[in-house]
């Protein structure tokens, strides 16, 4: 369990992390949405306690992170940057990682094997690839088979089959009982891996849900109906209280109601109807809204352009 | 996975030092800079005590000869090796934080003055036996080449042991104060100009300034004072051997303790 309140830190000028309050339980990949730049790995420092946080507070267990003498049986972290010596090799890494919190040899060889490392694991870590470094990290964070995990952009850079890996260990961990946060700027990952999501754009939070809901309750939900007597049924509808954009060729754009709402009432009123649909956005649709205003680094073109159109 | 490691040890806080302590040991010998500096500095100390050996003696007159400080020219290689000590020291630190190893370090061991302590600690002791051990080579070596016995000394001689000894105990604090530097400076490029920008730059802005001067401030600048402990034939107006080492140490001591505050009150 993470639990972050009102975390914010300030660099210089920029506020990365704005007034943040989220929890993270056990037993459920947690997504951690957002843009580049949205404070993603800032929090995750914070989390760690490598950064110190400028106001607001946040625990792993209930306690935060820097009153734990043995850490790395409590967390588990895998940091976007590098963060080995490139000169050292995976096992000795490791090892030196494993001594401060006084874990045996065993353990090293176990994780190694885990993340499918340990053929290479007397090489120097320096000529790894961005894939291998990946499970050099997360060898890390599992040293000392902790309840919280926490990956950033793990799949950053990965091959698709370290993709599937990973998807599979977030989620088997997960199955487990463990806290597992996962950060990510793609929503199509976290679509499939992810049970809730933790939204942030601008260092604020936007949405903590979970996938479900975020597809139900988003804008871009709407019941589309067409009918010949359309303007009667806009009539009847509005009296409801429902928000009703008339277009062309007969076609109602219905939100704040339901299909079973638009049919019920349309029988009853004797009004034909040639078609009656409830409209999802995609996730992707869903997240792009929501954080639309949030991206720091959004290119000309796509400012320029409208809000992605649901249909 | 589902097996959980129970490895975990008692968690009293010295089992614990011992831990962080085997850990820091681990990353220093785990790292192949940590063993060619020490075998660059090793050589440097011997190859010169050999060379001086050889070409010295030819080159003094016999009342030059009489009156030249021995032990120093034995240990003339220190000069050299102080390099490597003093990089060596700042590399402990200033490598963490230029790979991003730090980050892993601190999310194992969030306590970061016992990282920067023990740290310290292992470079220390390290850095002691190799110095020590290279300074008795380069003593005896130096002896073993010589051709000439009017410069010839004995172990035994007043004030030997201490300076011969006293080449290793000056080679660990530079290390230790590269070290310091190093945790406040955190990038090795930064460190290591400020390390040898200390030790080297007084004398050369000394040599500008009225004799008076000199023999006043000299003294307490860090390489001259720490000099003295490897030195059996002092200047008139040099601090006496361990008051000078002391001050040295005083110069490492307070670069530590400033690296020390300062690490818990920055971002990683």
């Amino acid at each position: 369990m993470i639990e972050a309140t009102g975390l914010s830190k300030r660099y210089g000028a920029t506020l990365a992390v704005d007034d943040l309050s989220f929890t993270v339980p056990p037993g459920q990949v947690t997504g951690f949405l957002g843009p580049n730049g949205a404070g993603k790995s800032t929090t995750m420092r914070l989390i760690l306690g490598l950064d110190a946080p400028t106001s607001g507070s946040v625990t792993v267990n209930g306690r935060p992170y820097t009153a734990y003498r043995l850490p790395l049986f409590e967390v588990g972290a895998l940091l976007e940057a590098k963060t080995f010596h490139g000169g050292r090799s995976a096992y000795n890494h490791l090892r030196c990682l494993a001594l401060s919190n006084g874990i045996g040899r065993a353990r090293v060889d176990q994780v190694l094997e885990l993340v499918g490392l340990r053929s290479v694991a007397r090489k120097r870590a320096g000529g790894f690839s961005l894939g291998m470094a990946q499970r050099l990290g997360i060898a890390a964070a599992l040293l000392g088979d902790p309840r919280v995990l926490m990956f950033d952009e793990p799949v950053n850079g990965l091959d698709p089959e370290g993709v599937l890996w990973i998807r599979n260990l977030l989620k088997s961990l997960a199955a487990e009982g463990r806290t597992v946060l996962v950060s990510s700027h793609l929503m199509s990952e976290m679509a499939i891996t992810a049970d809730r999501l933790i939204i942030i754009g601008r260092g604020r939070l936007i949405a903590q849900t979970t996938v479900e809901d975020l597809l139900k309750d988003g804008s871009g939900s709407f019941v589309r109906v067409r009918s010949p007597q359309s303007d009667t049924l806009a009539t009847l509808l509005e009296a409801q209280g429902a928000a009703v954009a008339r277009q062309a060729d007969c076609t109602l754009r219905i939100t704040g109601t339901t299909p079973e709402v638009v049919g019920e009432l349309a029988r009853a009123n004797g009004v034909t109807l040639q078609e009656l649909s409830a409209q999802q956005a995609s996730l992707e649709q869903r997240y792009m809204e929501l954080t639309s205003d949030a991206a720091d680094y959004r290119t000309a073109e796509s400012a320029r352009a409208p809000a992605p159109e649901s249909n | 996975m589902a097996a959980i490691a129970t490895q975990q040890t008692s968690s009293s806080s010295l089992s614990g030092f011992a831990n962080i302590l085997r850990s820091e040991f681990c990353k220093l010998r785990s790292v192949r800079s940590t063993f060619w500096t020490l075998v660059a500095a090793v050589v440097f100390n011997v190859a010169l005590a050999a060379l001086g050996a050889i070409l010295i003696p030819g080159a003094l007159s016999a009342q030059e000869k009489a009156t030249v400080d021995v032990i120093r020219l034995s240990l003339a290689g220190i000069h050299l090796s102080q390099i490597a000590f003093g990089v060596l020291g700042v590399l402990v630190i200033t490598s963490e934080y230029g790979t991003g190893m730090i980050r892993a370090t601190l999310s194992a061991v969030p306590q970061r003055r016992l990282v920067l302590a023990a740290k310290a600690i292992v470079f220390a002791v390290t850095a002691l036996v190799v110095g020590i051990l290279s300074s008795f080579a380069a003593y005896f070596v130096f002896q073993a080449f010589l051709s000439d016995n009017s410069l010839r000394s004995w172990i035994g001689d007043p004030g030997v042991v201490r300076a011969v000894t006293g080449g290793g105990l000056y080679l660990t604090v530079l290390g230790l104060l590269g070290l310091g530097l190093g945790a406040i400076i955190r990038v090795s490029a930064g460190a290591i100009a400020a390390l040898f920008g200390l030790l080297f730059v007084p004398p050369i802005l000394l040599q500008l300034l009225p004799q008076s001067w000199q023999t006043t401030i000299g003294p307490y600048t860090p390489m001259e004072a720490g000099s003295q402990i490897f030195i059996v034939h002092p200047h008139a107006e040099s601090l006496p051997a361990w008051t000078g080492f002391g001050l040295f140490c005083l110069y490492a001591a307070i670069a530590l303790t400033v690296g020390l505050v300062l690490i818990n009150h920055r971002d990683a």
